[in-house]
């Protein structure tokens, strides 16, 4: 037993160092000068500097990409789980016409690929006047994010049982107070868990969020792109845009440790 | 639980029904009819049928060599990073730390690739795979290695193969530590008085409490690596020359790139199609493991 938990912690301890190191090295080069960066290869920084992130902290160009990402991915996430609250609580307690019908064509847009909707949704959101605006791409986002919450939110709202549905009906509660005074304190880690996919999964796309956007409200991921192609390679402020993208899953993370699983699963584990 | 019977549950979906619907639908319409019309230009488009569709299917045309060549391509890089990405998560979910701060601390270390934007996944490995400037391209040349990751074909696919089991091996991981977690002791317990092996343990407790959750992970990478863009978008551009070039990849060089409305239109099709069908076998099959799980779970 003790030297098979031995190699379980040489596993554990080999896997954690080969996903640490390339974020290791992105945070080092942020911090590097870019003369040192090109100048070979250091394993640390022999003189940190924060100048990159003080360029993206008060150039606009730079730090406005990240308001827009934030916008877009906020927005997604509070139309996402609006809409699908009510159709998971459905899901989960009653059955109905096409119900399972239903359930898989959502699943089915949740596996879809963004690559066939790039072009149809250029054209859509460029026909009804809101292409390059935060609202084109948080309802493109949710072509996918809106299945991917009802999916979780159906898996946690199952975990409650029926009998105080009809307890507060006796009660003398209509639907729509017993919804929201009762129903959703009783789900609320549910609702934070599919918040954060959804939040995390608009967060990381890339393809719909570039392709719906031209200067106003483009995102942080493809400002990073556009200016690394521009004349000579600024790697130190590449390296610190990446990081500070890094940042906003790093810091939830923890709440959500262990539904990681659950949501990843679209709450079926 | 048996659920009641009630549509006018049918106005809780409405909205969700309506949203995705405007998502999904509308611009697959638009695909539709492109598919089956040609174009030259200045918003002219002219009735062709099924011609795109012969075309793609058809290896021995351009569209056609090229549509086959991106899947296999693409099937294989699948067929790849689930054979590794697997086993490993296996490996590590059985590795984990049982109890202690070690589970919170490991979590999190675990599920930080999760959440990084792909393309930022995409440059991280760029940078760590340069020769001159990242410290893998660095070890690799030192110990002599003619490591090239944008000149030669076999290097951008080793390099692209580790970088996708770096962004989701976790994700295999999670699901099947999330399985183990479900074994009650007891059956340890048992197993121990049986005196049985590790092995033992492993093939008739563990693995039959993962089956379900395995599914949902192959599922998952399945999918996801079937239509990956932006990762190997970033690392080689698709290169060098077309060794990279997945599926979406070229999907979206034929449409945003060349503007080609029908082929892409088509092509988008088969793919969705494809997605479709094997999404659809995926759900059965875990529709069927869940209801005879529930009958076993009954019968004891």
């Amino acid at each position: 037993m003790n030297r098979s938990s031995r190699g379980a912690t040489l596993v554990m301890v080999l896997y954690l160092l080969f996903l640490m190191l390339p974020i290791y090295w992105l945070v080092n080069m942020s911090l590097k000068t870019n003369y040192e960066i090109t100048s070979g290869v250091t394993l640390w920084p022999r003189a940190i500097t924060f100048e990159h992130y003080i360029k993206i902290f008060t150039d606009s160009s730079w730090y406005s990409g990240y308001i827009n990402s934030l916008s877009y991915v906020v927005l997604n996430t509070i139309i996402s789980i609006g809409l699908a609250l009510p159709a998971a609580y459905a899901f989960s307690r009653y059955r109905f016409v096409g119900d399972k019908h239903l359930f898989f064509w959502l699943l089915s847009n949740r596996m879809a690929p963004p690559a066939v909707f790039a072009l149809p949704f250029f054209n859509l959101y460029s026909a009804i006047g809101l292409f390059d605006t935060p609202w084109a791409v948080a309802l493109a986002h949710c072509l996918f994010n809106v299945p991917l919450a009802v999916w979780i939110l159906e898996g946690f709202m199952s975990g409650v049982p029926r009998e105080i549905d009809e307890t507060a009906a006796i009660d003398g509660y209509s639907f729509p107070r017993f919804f929201v005074k009762i129903y959703m304190p009783l789900i609320a880690s549910g609702i934070g868990v599919a918040a954060f996919f959804c939040f995390m999964f608009s967060w990381v796309e890339l393809l719909l969020a570039r392709t719906l956007t031209a200067t106003n409200a483009k995102p942080i991921a493809a400002i990073m792109t556009r200016t690394v192609s521009a004349a000579g390679m600024d790697w130190g402020l590449l390296a610190a845009a990446g990081v500070l993208t890094i940042i906003p899953g790093a810091l939830v993370i923890w709440f959500v440790r262990n539904y990681i699983a659950k949501g990843f699963a679209l709450g079926r584990v | 639980m048996e659920k009641t019977l009630n549509n006018r549950a049918w106005w809780l979906v409405a909205p969700v029904f309506f949203v995705v619907a405007f998502s999904a639908v509308v611009p697959l319409m638009t695909v539709v009819n492109y598919s089956v019309q040609d174009t030259f230009g200045n918003n002219q488009f002219f009735w062709n049928g099924l011609g795109w569709f012969g075309e793609l299917l058809d290896p021995s045309t351009d569209l056609g060599g090229r549509f086959f060549a991106a899947l296999w391509r693409n099937l294989l890089f699948s067929a790849i990073i689930l054979a590794i990405e697997v086993p490993l998560g296996i490996l590590v979910a059985l590795s984990m730390p049982r109890d202690g701060w070690k589970v919170a601390a490991t979590l999190v270390l675990m599920a930080l690739p999760l959440l990084i934007p792909w393309n930022v996944v995409g440059t991280i490995w760029q940078v760590f795979a340069r020769t001159d400037i990242g410290l893998l391209g660095w070890v690799a040349s030192a110990l002599g290695l003619d490591y090239n990751y944008t000149g030669n074909a076999l290097h951008a696919w080793i390099t692209i193969v580790v970088m996708d089991v770096w962004h989701w091996t976790s994700l295999v991981a999670l699901l099947c530590y999330a399985g183990l977690k479900s074994i009650p002791d007891a059956y340890y317990q048992a197993a121990r008085i049986d005196g049985a092996s590790r092995w033992a343990i492993f093939t008739t407790i563990q693995l039959p409490k993962m089956k379900r959750v395995l599914l949902i992970a192959v599922l998952l990478r399945f999918m996801d690596s079937f239509m990956i863009y932006t990762e190997p978008f970033v690392l080689t551009g698709g290169g060098p020359g077309n060794a990279t070039t997945f599926l979406s990849i070229d999907l979206v060089k034929l449409a945003l790139g060349q503007f080609d409305l029908g082929k892409a239109a088509a092509m988008s099709l088969v793919y969705n199609l494809i997605v479709l069908a094997v999404c659809w076998v995926f759900y059965t099959v875990m529709t069927h493991a869940g209801s005879g799980r529930a009958e076993t779970e009954i019968a004891q």
